[in-house]
């Protein structure tokens, strides 16, 4: 069985594909993460007014994939019990030994985000309501209940700043995701100075088509008309930001052809055979040549709004597997070909199992449960439904 | 019962097997300590307490002499308690065999520890040879500056090791050996690889692949040490490293190496 999986010579210690499914997840959510951070300050730091409707959401949805991102990581350690050890004795030269403080720190500048953006939403709710919603949002608001236009000011100018910190951290927090892969000089997949960019570009990618569906979906689901401004305009980045990362991804691709070096015949034989389907047809058509084609279609056709919300839907959706098939490939595609240059292997998937594809779908639904459960605590519409502006 | 015993030996009896016995004694000890001798490392037996600032091991492969046995990498799976039943190794030995086609077909099956089988005509191959493999326990090493928590380390004498109960089992080390010299060892929970057997080389012992090589492929060595046999083989031969331009400075140095293994 294992025999029909290997196609030339491996090294015998590489017969077990060491990083599975899970290690394809934590690059995604993270991902998820940064991008949707990266779309709420779009209107926090950049003032893109029509981004308001969603802004807010935005950080939620940031917040909820963030608790989750670690997750896959601590399921798939030998010894999960020692993981905080990268906190207490980190390993400075080693490119992983950084996640715990930048996690921790983006983890920090994300919820004092949020604190700042709905401060006066919790001190309202605070003083509106009796017995333990009183008590929840009054601890929420930290016992702080000012919120005086002065009060106010202060808090957006403080939401700023933040942002504007948090927007060198959500793009290290993913690049660095990216060195990970790319600072292994042993995988000549992986090694590329490229790699922290490209991840970031299709991290911000994912993250607005994720917030577009999210919007969409949650927008029919309260019965209120889509904010067709705000929903263009996201479409309009996500087009940008799919062509920076088109561009990167065949630039590397291209210079590792036109350079040909000793690991081309290997490499050749990866994309051809072992992920063409992956790589070709999920990550380069569906994931960026057809969004880029209907968004760009979004971009020229005059009104026709019902159109135009479905050419979107459908890029988002398709941007979002496409953005997946991405982590899929850099992750198990770099663990198919063997560092001997002379063989590859294949990962199957096993479903039940603490590192197959059961747990990997849990780790991506629970963040939507938490958003769920976000957005009923601190709903991040209620100006929008109103109708005040 | 036992006086009785006593009773019946006479005292010339009594005399022959007190002289069996000590002349079984002495040669008895002589091949052991015969035994003990020949599997010292260094040319000096360790006076006392061993001291790493004194020592920088290496080890010499020289693939010329290699015949595929695989006996290295069966005693290394026995001494360093490898489990046999998974595909796992510290060591292996790797067949090259160049075909007439120029085709060129490596393999090493179950890593060579049950030797290879010939399942190419002999008239159909150019030229074969066979490449035992080792963690190199590199100057530069990948795998420690991968580790996030510092759980694999280098040593003052030069070799690479795994603190097994501060390992996290994130395996990033093993994706970053470029040579496939490590693997997870399920049991333990954590990365696990090649130690040069320094349970033994601390003692004045020789690794048990080295040890266990019937044609003198594997030799280990102080470099430290400029008589050392490993310094005589740097000395004189024309030797090289895997994959050089990693620049992860192995100290396992072969001797006819071929351009096709990596």
């Amino acid at each position: 069985m294992v025999e029909n999986l290997i196609w030339g010579y491996i090294y015998p210690n590489e017969a077990e594909i060491q990083w599975s499914i899970l290690i394809v997840l934590y690059p995604y959510i993270t991902g998820l993460v940064a991008g949707a951070f990266i779309a709420s300050s779009l209107y926090h730091v950049f003032g893109k007014k029509e981004i308001r409707p969603v802004a807010r959401f935005a950080l939620l949805t940031a917040l909820a994939f963030l608790l989750v991102a670690t997750m896959p990581l601590l399921t798939h350690l030998g010894h999960p019990e020692r993981g905080i050890e990268i906190m207490f004795t980190p390993h400075v030269t080693s490119a992983m030994s950084g996640f715990g403080y930048i996690y921790s720190f983006y983890l920090i500048i994300v919820v004092l985000e949020i604190w700042l953006s709905f401060r006066e939403d919790i001190v309202n709710k605070a003083l509106s309501s009796h017995g333990w919603k009183e008590l929840l949002y009054s601890v929420l608001a930290l016992f702080s209940f000012d919120i005086s236009e002065k009060a106010l000011h202060d808090d957006e100018k403080l939401a700023k700043r933040l942002a504007i910190i948090g927007i060198p951290s959500a793009a290290f927090l993913h690049g660095y995701v990216g060195f990970i892969f790319g600072g292994i000089k042993a995988n000549p997949w992986w090694s590329t100075p490229l790699m922290p960019i490209i991840f970031l570009m299709s991290a911000i990618v994912s993250g607005i088509a994720l917030l577009i569906l999210l919007y969409i979906v949650s927008t029919v689901f309260r019965k209120q008309k889509i904010d067709h401004n705000c929903l263009q305009s996201l479409a309009h980045y996500l087009w940008i930001f799919l062509i920076l990362d088109v561009v990167l991804e065949l630039l590397e691709i291209v210079s590792m052809k036109y350079e040909s070096l000793e690991e081309i015949d290997i490499i050749n034989r990866l994309l051809s055979e072992k992920i063409a389907t992956t790589f070709y047809g999920v990550q380069l058509t569906l994931g960026i040549f057809i969004p880029f084609v209907l968004l760009l279609l979004v971009g020229i056709i005059k009104n026709r709004e019902t159109l135009k919300l479905i050419m979107i839907s459908i890029s988002s959706i398709f941007v979002v597997i496409g953005v997946f098939a991405m982590r899929w490939n850099v992750v198990i595609g770099g663990q198919e070909i063997s560092k001997s240059l002379s063989g590859t292997m294949t990962y199957v998937p096993v479903f039940y199992s603490i590192e197959g594809v059961l747990p990997a779908i849990i780790i991506l639904i629970i963040p939507f449960i938490i958003l769920i459960v976000l957005t009923k605590i601190l709903p991040p519409w209620k100006d929008m439904d109103k109708g005040v502006e | 019962m036992i006086g009785e015993i006593k009773m019946k030996l006479s005292r010339r009896e009594f005399a022959r097997i007190g002289c069996r016995v000590i002349i079984g004694a002495t040669a008895g000890s002589a091949i052991i300590e015969s035994i003990v001798t020949n599997s010292v490392a260094s040319e000096d037996p360790p006076k006392g307490e061993y001291d790493w600032k004194e020592h920088l091991w290496g080890y010499v492969i020289d693939t010329r002499k290699c015949i595929g046995c695989g006996r290295c990498a069966n005693a290394c799976k026995l001494e360093n308690e490898v489990p046999f039943d998974e595909p796992v190794y510290r060591t292996w030995v790797e067949r090259y065999r160049e075909l007439k086609d120029k085709d060129v077909k490596i393999d090493s099956p179950n890593g060579g520890i049950n030797g290879f089988i010939d399942d190419v005509p002999a008239e159909e191959i150019n030229k074969a040879f066979y490449v035992p493999k080792i963690c190199n326990h590199c100057e530069n090493p990948p795998c420690v500056q991968v580790c996030p928590v510092g759980a694999t380390f280098s040593t003052e004498d030069g070799v690479v090791l795994v603190d097994y109960k501060y390992c996290i089992g994130c395996r990033y080390c093993i994706q970053g050996c470029p040579y496939g010299a490590r693997y997870f060892n399920t049991e333990k929970g954590t990365a696990d690889k090649c130690t040069w057997c320094y349970h033994r080389i601390t003692k004045g012992l020789l690794p048990a692949c080295v040890q266990a090589c019937p044609v003198g492929a594997r030799i280990f060595g102080d470099l430290k040490n400029p008589e050392s046999e490993v310094n005589k083989i740097l000395d004189k031969e024309r030797i090289n490293v895997l994959k050089p331009d990693l620049g992860t400075k192995p100290k396992v140095y072969y001797v006819g190496l071929d351009r096709e293994v990596r």
